[in-house]
């Protein structure tokens, strides 16, 4: 009775304290970034714009989003030998669909993602919570966990990317915010928007541009964030 | 024949999968703890790039591109097999190390099936296939990366071992450092990307 008092709750499609956990935990105390440690390979890549980073994050939470639901739909048809490969072909299959609307909708972000476009599919991210959640749950709670996992994860990118461009380049979303223009010499009236002439000594650093800065960003990231939030040190 | 040791020695040092392209590193960071587990993921990486790099190769050639048997353009189908491949190969490696080494099965676990997302293994498929490797070069391709791979592995997991006694700020401890030292590598790394090994 009580057992199936608690399924009935389960398949309901409610959102209470439970569903909300499942949207904010990977926002903080559950990371898929900086305590998981998934998805690190496409976190150090696309993040030298914050275009591109935004991109990725919108591809990999449509991709967790769906391969989430549709993996937890299957959960009880599939046979344990074969489950990764059938995970997977979901996997690449939503990956194609992303990789084909790029191409036709934003060709210049997918011509600078290209590889890892294709690379969202070993993005441990999508088959770490496909094992960890969707396998053991129902279709509406994975969609949220997929939901809350994708949006940490971009929220990690989103930050680095802030990093990385800002001090490596100069510039948020391709607009030069700090720094000389090239043609300043030629131009001086080329900061109208911001007037922040005072910042124009600014020279980029260009480590910022090349991957390992990304590791720096996301080891201070870890820092500040177990600094935040003692509970995750690593005691070993 | 110097061709392919070239390419074995570019793949391995030069353009190293882990420390250059900073690709398969979620499992470089989470299983380099110790160095007897970092090396036996590090064999398998080598084993698995070795044997489905030339097999994508097939694939890629004879039954994707336009010259192939179906001789029509099927290169969107391309994410799909390659990853296919990878898996079954995984499988078939694990079922061939629990059978017959049942103590390194154990010690690996859970990271076994996790070589399926490494993602140095899909990335270097890839490159294969925008290098325009022939069959012998991609051969050599796969084990010299998968050879780098392993040696990026082992030195970080060597690396871990010892920092251990090191005074770090507790909450930089474990993840955090590994995530620098890995950057600073990376950076030493970058100091070997001008050399032409066809010089020597």
């Amino acid at each position: 009775m009580a057992q199936a008092q608690v399924a009935a709750k389960q398949s309901s499609i409610g959102f209470g304290k439970a569903e909300r956990k499942l949207l904010t935990d990977p926002l903080d105390s559950n990371n898929p970034v900086t305590v998981q440690v998934l998805g690190i390979c496409s976190a150090l890549a696309v993040t030298t714009g914050m275009k591109n980073a935004l991109v990725m994050a919108i591809a990999v939470v449509f991709v967790t989003m769906f391969s989430n639901i549709i993996t937890s739909a299957l959960r009880n048809s599939i046979p344990k030998a074969v489950r990764m490969i059938v995970q997977l072909i979901i996997i690449a299959t939503l990956v194609t669909i992303v990789e084909l609307t790029l191409k036709a909708v934003a060709f210049d972000s997918y011509k600078q993602l290209s590889v890892f476009i294709g690379l969202i599919i070993t993005n441990c991210i999508v088959m770490g919570r496909l094992e960890a959640f969707a396998m053991a749950n129902g279709p509406y709670r994975s969609m949220l966990d997929g939901i809350g996992n994708g949006i940490g994860y971009g929220i990690i990118l989103i930050m680095v990317a802030f990093v990385r461009e800002l001090f490596g380049k100069g510039e948020l979303f391709g607009a030069k915010l700090i720094g000389a223009t090239d043609d300043y010499l030629l131009n001086t009236q080329s900061f109208e928007l911001f007037d922040i002439h005072w910042l124009s000594w600014y020279a980029n650093n260009n480590l910022m541009v090349l991957f390992p800065s990304a590791m720096f960003v996301i080891g201070a990231i870890i820092w500040a964030h177990r600094a935040w939030n003692p509970s995750l040190v690593d005691v070993s | 024949m110097g061709e392919l040791l070239n390419i074995f020695i570019k793949s391995a040092f030069i353009e190293n999968l882990a420390l250059s392209y900073f690709l398969g590193m979620c499992s470089y960071l989470a299983v380099s703890k110790t160095v007897k587990t970092a090396f036996g993921l590090g064999l398998a990486v080598i084993f698995v790039l070795g044997i489905t790099m030339p097999i994508n190769w097939v694939i890629n050639n004879f039954l994707l591109s336009e010259t192939g048997i179906f001789s029509t353009d099927l290169t969107f189908l391309r994410l799909i097999l390659f990853i296919a491949v990878i898996a079954s190969m995984v499988q078939l490696v694990e079922m061939v190390v629990e059978k017959f080494s049942p103590s390194l099965y154990n010690s690996l676990g859970i990271f076994l099936p996790l070589i399926t997302v490494n993602c140095a293994i899909l990335g270097g498929s890839l490159f294969m296939v925008s290098k325009e490797y022939n069959f012998m070069e991609s051969v050599s391709f796969g084990l010299g990366g998968g050879f780098g791979w392993f040696l990026a592995i082992i030195a970080i997991a060597a690396i871990r071992e010892k920092i251990k006694y090191s005074q770090v700020p507790p909450a930089l401890r474990g993840l955090g450092m590994a995530f620098m030292l890995t950057g600073l590598m990376g950076l030493a790394f970058m100091s070997l990307m001008g050399i032409d090994p066809a010089a020597f």
